[in-house]
């Protein structure tokens, strides 16, 4: 059942917390998301009380620990309605999820001349673990590029498909832009003609609700600490079919079946990709994590309302424009003319609102629109109205204090 | 007035202001103040180094002191090196060496910006160190 605003709030103790003397308005969410305080007690009570290795005794704690671990795979499958547990690997955030694909992908299914293309509006961890992955195996990089509102040009990927393109990497919600990518329409266009769509999935599985099987996807990878969970845990899930042929990425303990000196042979999935020892407290915390995301209601008014409010600042550019706001998530990057964004997040920390200045870990794009950076306010479900016209007042305040 | 008089002016007017944000508003405030920086001297070698916004320093010897001209893309960052040179524009080479910058620290200054812009500041006093001793 979708809960009250005021209940949710009650849940996530740092909205209690000052900045300055002033409430906290947190409009940093796209870079992570609060905890609720069911994730922290979870966490706590992993790192109190089930203290143990996974898998590997036979005492009670350990058995405890390895279930919690477990579930916690359960509860993500069924989520992102997964096919089967053993496709949902466990890392350490988005970041680990793409280094990991880039690598085994590489080993199994790129060769020399191969071509891999990736969106001009990704961040950089979809963007280089691609780099370091076409170096190593002599493939090169082929760019999608975004129109002047940021959408995707869609219509090039038929071209820019050769014959020698292995995969296509993109975003599921772009963290500058804040637009959903159509998806399923590129997975059509991918399998058509034989390539592998590799989904980052850091901001679309706060907002939208992901079924890997419907999007249609081979790979698609997101971090726990922007959906609510524990930071330090992530996710890849991928097909069986490509996961069984690819290599693993670190050797160590529980991810072998045999060693020997003539060699060794991998566990099964998704042991395969889960060397040494995991965050045992952290994974855990999936299960709370997607209890409250699944309670959280989704604010179209509060969305509309901040779209409307920047979209009438004089000299104030929004990147991300849609004149459909049904595939915008409340997200929204801007650059003021005469204004360092900055300074603007300077004024407005002190303010008492949280929100993110700089390049956003997206070059590219920051170069494709010619800005040296940009600001942004991500919202949560749980920022309220009044938080959101609080934002656009301080906004248009600081404007003029520093033009 | 001598450079201790000139810091102790900055820290007593900083601290008519109780709020943080109105100390901005008065960084703010002598960024605008600034004089215009002829835009030829704008080049790479006045650039500070080590600032996320861009800072251009110039620096001249006239009469056996110091002239500062400086200036910024952000306007607090632009605030912040104004404060700077209004204090040690003037100055001797040698005046500025024997100082010990610890004005800022009586500001709070450091404490209040971001981590980057605390870093920027930093390269900013190394930089007119830098121009004292060349021409010590
Ligand atoms: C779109 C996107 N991809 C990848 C990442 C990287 O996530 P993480 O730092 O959790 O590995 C982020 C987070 O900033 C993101 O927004």
């Amino acid at each position: 059942m979708m809960k009250s605003i005021d209940d949710i709030r009650a849940q996530f103790p740092q909205l209690q917390r000052t900045v300055y003397g002033k409430p906290l308005v947190y409009l940093d969410n796209a870079a992570t998301s609060l905890r609720p305080a069911s994730v922290i007690e979870r966490w706590t009570r992993s790192a109190a009380s089930q203290s143990a290795n996974l898998h590997r005794a036979v005492h009670c704690v350990a058995v405890e620990a390895t279930e919690a671990y477990e579930q916690a795979r359960d509860a993500v499958r069924d989520f992102i309605n997964a096919p089967e547990r053993e496709e949902v690997i466990f890392t350490s955030g988005t970041t680990h999820s793409i280094n990991l694909a880039a690598y085994s992908i590489g080993q199994a299914f790129i060769s020399e001349g191969d071509e891999v293309i990736v969106s001009e509006g990704e961040h950089h961890s979809n963007i280089v673990p691609w780099q370091l992955m076409c170096e190593r195996r002599g493939a090169s990089l082929r760019i999608l590029p975004v129109d002047e509102t940021g959408h995707i040009l869609i219509d090039l990927l038929p071209s820019l498909i050769s014959p020698r393109t292995r995969l296509v990497c993109l975003a599921h919600v772009s963290n500058v832009l804040g637009l959903v990518n159509p998806v399923r329409s590129i997975a059509d266009i991918c399998h058509s003609k034989g390539v592998m769509l590799l989904v980052d999935g850091a901001q679309g599985i706060v907002h939208q609700n992901v079924d890997v099987q419907a999007l249609g996807c081979d790979f698609y990878a997101f971090s726990g600490h922007k959906m609510y969970g524990a930071p330090g845990t992530g996710v890849l899930w991928g097909r069986r079919a490509l996961l069984e042929q690819m290599p693993p990425m670190f050797g160590g303990g529980e991810m072998i079946q045999t060693v020997s000196w003539s060699g060794s042979t991998w566990a099964p999935l998704p042991a395969k990709f889960e060397a040494g020892t995991q965050d045992i407290s952290a994974v855990p915390c999936w299960v709370p994590a997607i209890e409250v995301l699944k309670e959280m209601p989704q604010d179209d008014a509060l969305r509309d309302y901040i779209y409307d409010a920047l979209t009438s600042i004089d000299g104030l550019t929004l990147y991300g424009r849609s004149s459909e706001l049904s595939e915008k998530v409340p997200l929204f990057s801007f650059a003021v003319q005469g204004v360092h964004h900055e300074d603007l997040a300077l004024i407005l920390d002190k303010m008492g609102i949280a929100v993110r200045s700089g390049q956003m870990c997206a070059e590219p794009l920051m170069d494709r629109f010619g800005v040296t950076g940009m600001l942004r306010a991500s919202f949560a479900p749980y920022n309220t109205m009044q938080e959101a016209e609080y934002f656009v007042s301080s906004l248009l305040k600081a404007i003029k204090m520093l033009q | 007035m001598t450079l201790k008089e000139k810091q102790q002016q900055i820290i007593d007017d900083f601290s008519l202001y109780e709020e943080w944000l109105d100390k901005y508003e008065y960084i703010i405030e002598l960024g605008k103040a600034l004089p215009p920086f002829p835009e030829e001297l704008k080049t790479e070698d006045r650039l500070i180094k080590g600032c996320q916004s861009r800072v251009w320093l110039d620096c001249e010897v006239s009469g056996g002191v110091l002239v500062f001209r400086a200036d910024s893309d952000a306007i607090i960052t632009k605030g912040i090196i104004s404060l700077l040179i209004s204090v040690y524009s003037g100055q001797t080479p040698q005046e500025i060496l024997n100082d010990d910058f610890s004005f800022l620290d009586a500001l709070g200054l450091k404490e209040n910006l971001s981590p980057t812009r605390a870093g920027g500041l930093a390269s900013m006093i190394a930089t007119i160190k830098a121009k004292a001793a060349e021409n010590e």
